[in-house]
């Protein structure tokens, strides 16, 4: 994750500390949503950026994420992400974010 | 994990779900984004 994205991550978690904030990725390929994952709950693992050494400790779930979905209102699932749902690998994405979060 | 009432940061991705569609869904399932952005994995 660049940089730049690092910073303002960081920024809005200090701004936010203690307000039950909570991370939701839409990368689809299992390496990107590993780097993201791990940037935003132990650091950035390129250890270049502000997040490097910087464990935040997030909750991370997935736009695709059946948990996800089912609070989102249909229409909107559909007309936002509906195609790309399709397109994406769902089941890949579940597999990394159960192997992400330690409950595979 | 209930997103009703969290603050919510969307991490989207050009080659899968945008930041902007994410926290569009989002609003909906009352959370409030607080920063979205889309990322470019390479």
């Amino acid at each position: 994750m660049d940089p730049e994205s690092q910073a303002q991550i960081k920024a809005v978690a200090d701004r936010f500390e203690g307000d039950d904030l909570v991370v939701v990725l839409g990368a689809a390929d299992p390496e990107a949503l590993e780097v993201a994952g791990e940037t935003v709950t132990s650091g950035d693992p390129a250890y270049v950026g502000p997040l490097a050494g910087v464990s935040l400790r997030l909750p991370v779930v997935h736009i695709l994420e059946h948990e996800v979905k089912e609070q989102v209102d249909p229409q909107v699932y559909a007309e936002q992400v509906g195609l790309l749902e399709l397109a994406l690998d769902a089941d890949a994405v579940q597999t990394a974010m159960r192997k992400l979060r330690g409950n595979e | 994990m209930k997103l009703q009432g969290r603050k919510a940061i969307a991490l989207g991705e050009r080659d899968g779900v945008p930041g902007e569609a994410i926290a569009a869904c989002l609003a909906t399932a009352g959370a409030e984004v607080v920063f979205s952005f889309t990322e470019c994995f390479v």
